[in-house]
């Protein structure tokens, strides 16, 4: 599959997609239980939550359209992980810090200016 | 972009004296960062705080409060006097319960440098392609404006888009 991104509009149509997929409760607590750990099967994300398997497979496919995750067949049972890349790609992280350092280096301006 | 590093730049119009005091002084530092530090900065020195909210930036200090008393550690690493200070922390430390202290942490650097306009400071934190991805992924509901800020950026984006 071509991944190549030639324009910004592409680029924040696709943002736009990331965000509708992180921006529920549900499926950011699936990312956790994903991050940094071995690929999991629906039955173990499952595990220890309320909602049923047919509602965390809901939630996998609108991640895996937003390219959050990826699953592949083992036997007769699909294991999910998370696609680091689409987290490396994503500044959002650092544009939260970098945020911060704006407003904390503003704060300081104002300290040492006033 | 790079993934693992950020940079600020800001000219500050006050005495390389006065902008070394703000951020060497770990009580002037926590006045405009927003924490309160116990004792002084020292190289070497692991140090302990909490988060308060800044008493410079009224609007801030309210985005602030969410994560007040959240507890904050700092290893001084570099001191040279009206010159330059790093520190490590871990970045964006706040979510509940988490224990962040076997976790990778960021570099931060202070360097000053005096301009005839004034003090030029460059902030540089380093070190984020070390961090655990599910931190990362933390950080897009963490931010202090919440949902409504991360939603006017997307649109800002596609507004922006030709």
């Amino acid at each position: 599959m071509s991944r190549r991104r030639s324009s910004s509009a592409f680029q924040a149509k696709d943002s736009a997609s990331l965000f509708a997929a992180l921006g529920d409760e549900t499926r950011l607590r699936m990312v956790l239980r994903l991050g940094g750990r071995e690929p999991m099967s629906i039955a173990r994300l499952t595990e220890g939550s309320k909602i049923t398997r047919q509602a965390i497979t809901k939630h996998l496919r609108i991640m895996e359209q937003a390219g959050l995750v990826r699953g592949h067949w083992h036997g007769r049972e699909r294991l999910w992980q998370l696609e680091p890349s689409r987290f490396k790609d994503a500044s959002h992280y650092l544009d939260l810090i970098s945020r911060q350092w704006d407003e904390a280096l503003g704060r300081l301006r104002k300290f040492v200016e006033d | 972009m790079s993934t693992d590093r950020i940079e600020k730049k800001i000219l500050l119009k006050a005495p390389l004296a006065r902008v070394w005091r703000a951020i060497s002084d770990s009580q002037e530092f926590g006045t405009w960062f927003g924490m309160k530090l116990e004792g002084p900065f020292t190289p070497g020195a692991t140090m302990r705080g909490v988060i308060v909210p800044t008493k410079v930036n009224a609007e801030v200090a309210a985005a602030q409060k969410q994560f007040e008393g959240k507890k904050i550690e700092i290893t001084i690493e570099r001191m040279e006097p009206e010159r330059l200070i790093s520190f490590r922390w871990h970045p964006h430390a706040v979510e509940p319960g988490v224990d962040y202290s076997r976790e990778p942490t960021t570099l931060i650097v202070f360097a000053l440098e005096q301009t005839p306009d004034g003090v030029m400071l460059t902030v540089t934190e380093s070190g984020f392609d070390q961090i655990p991805l599910a931190r990362r992924a933390q950080a897009f509901q963490a931010n202090d404006q919440g949902w409504g800020m991360v939603v006017k950026l997307v649109g800002d984006y596609l507004v922006q888009a030709p």
